[in-house]
């Protein structure tokens, strides 16, 4: 049967991975290329690279970063960060990516979701959505790194993606994010019932049983996190070990 | 030498990677002329069957490819590559596939999230060249909306379960296709295409026995 994802994430500013709180305060946290191949190793089932910086004249970093990975790395990895154009997409898919993320770009221009499922199939095309709630069970998609709210509804947004022709949906509680308080697991339903997508569930992991809680709970089927993995609080398989007692799906390899 | 078939679909580069990294030489294939130079065959694919089809016609690949399907060489389709394989595809009407297997591709059934994305677990239902070493259970990366109904039971080598039970791996003689993505699969996908590029070199070493 179909396994449950654990996907670490790396955040990378400038050719190195760093991880904030809310989206700021910035800790370095080693080289993506490096650490993308330990987690391979380790176990994870997929990886997810978020260029924070995502300048244009820092895009041939990024671009560098992916085809090093690409050379190292045999599960698949996601990227994501200032991708605007078909072009973009393009030139991160033939440095070996095999999945792009689109989040800023998506809202402004919903067309791209559109041109990049059909130009390269929706198995390649994620759609990253950043959430902040504003009222009980009621969350806003926020853009530009968490700094510019939409006015749109999340659960909307996630529905009118999947009809553009997203093939996933990456969930990110902006409430949650970096603070080790675990997924925000109402807004994870939320998204997983209004979408028939796979959802990844995002922001907030502290403890292993934050990730079983995600898949459970917020039925949620894969889980990003970034610090616990990154400042090895714990390993990909201490995770899975855990999660297969739980009695969830994980691979094991 | 390993050649992948070039024909403007799919990740190849990482397959090429991938092959790399297990220690044999690949070859990005941009034109049909150049499947005289190659002892086995990787057709890769992302995307819609018919369009893979076509894309395939117009780059003059049909005749060629069937050609080196009997001749004898070792030949794998991944993914869509494997779906085009045989017969009929039935993704956005009826189309004709490459026919080296007999059967149809199909979609799933409603009731669950299609794509199938993400590691699922093989069952193995027959020994094979193509999976030696591979533990029954082990997790392999899949992306797909359709799956292969094969004609003859006898061509299903490996299953996985979605929900319904379909073909993970296919062979029949020296024509073989996984519905997962080997190069995505580490560390048994990459033991798979140690398995076939063992069997390229093996054939190569028997064929030039023979001339």
């Amino acid at each position: 049967m179909l396994s449950k994802r654990i996907i670490p994430c790396l955040d990378v500013h400038e050719g190195r991975v760093v991880k904030g709180t809310n989206f700021v305060q910035l800790r370095d946290a080693g080289d993506p290329v490096e650490l993308a191949a330990l987690y391979d190793q380790e176990g994870a089932d997929e990886l997810i690279f978020l260029d924070i910086t995502a300048s244009s004249d820092n895009r041939e970093t990024m671009v560098d970063v992916v085809r090093r990975t690409a050379e190292q790395v045999f599960i698949p990895f996601t990227i994501g960060g200032g991708l605007r154009t078909i072009g973009d997409i393009r030139r991160m898919l033939r440095a070996g990516a095999d999945k792009i993320a689109l989040n800023t770009s998506a809202v402004q221009n919903p067309r791209l979701i559109q041109e990049g499922a059909h130009a390269f199939g929706s198995q390649c095309i994620v759609v990253a959505i950043d959430a902040r709630s504003n009222a009980p069970g009621q969350w806003e998609v926020y853009i530009h790194g968490g700094r510019t709210a939409t006015g749109k509804d999340v659960l909307e947004w996630a529905a009118e993606a999947e009809a553009l022709g997203a093939g996933e949906i990456l969930l990110t509680s902006m409430d949650r994010d970096g603070t080790k308080m675990g997924y925000e697991l109402e807004l994870t339903r939320a998204v997983s019932r209004a979408v028939s997508l796979p959802v990844i569930a995002s922001g907030g992991v502290g403890t292993l049983e934050h990730l079983a809680e995600g898949l459970t709970l917020g039925e949620a089927d894969a889980v990003l996190a970034a610090s616990i993995f990154h400042y090895k609080e714990y390993s990909i398989e201490e995770a899975k070990r855990y999660l297969a007692q739980r009695g969830i799906l994980v691979r094991h390899s | 030498m390993i050649g992948i078939v070039d024909y403007g679909r799919g990740n190849l580069r990482s397959v090429e990677k991938a092959l790399e990294k297990v220690g044999f030489e690949a070859t990005i294939m941009a034109s049909p002329a150049e499947l005289s130079t190659v002892n086995g065959l990787i057709l890769p694919g992302v995307g819609a069957f018919a369009d893979a089809m076509q894309a395939l016609e117009q780059g003059g690949w049909i005749e060629p490819l069937t050609q080196f399907a009997r001749s004898g060489r070792p030949f794998l389709g991944i993914c869509l590559g494997m779906q085009i394989l045989f017969e009929i595809g039935e993704e956005h009407g009826e189309h004709t596939g490459l026919g080296l297997l007999t059967g149809r591709v199909v979609k799933f059934p409603p009731g669950r999230k299609v794509p199938h994305m993400g590691w699922n677990s093989l069952r193995l239902e027959q020994p094979s060249h193509l999976l030696e070493g591979i533990p029954n259970e082990s997790y392999f990366y899949f992306v797909h909306s359709y799956y292969a109904e094969p004609g003859e039971k006898k061509d299903i080598v490996a299953t996985s379960d979605y929900g319904v039970v379909f073909p993970a791996v296919v062979g029949k003689d020296n024509v073989w296709g996984a519905q997962f993505h080997p190069e995505k699969s580490s560390p048994w996908g990459l033991q798979i295409l140690t398995n076939f590029g063992k069997w390229v070199n093996e054939d190569e070493t028997l064929s030039s026995h023979r001339s």
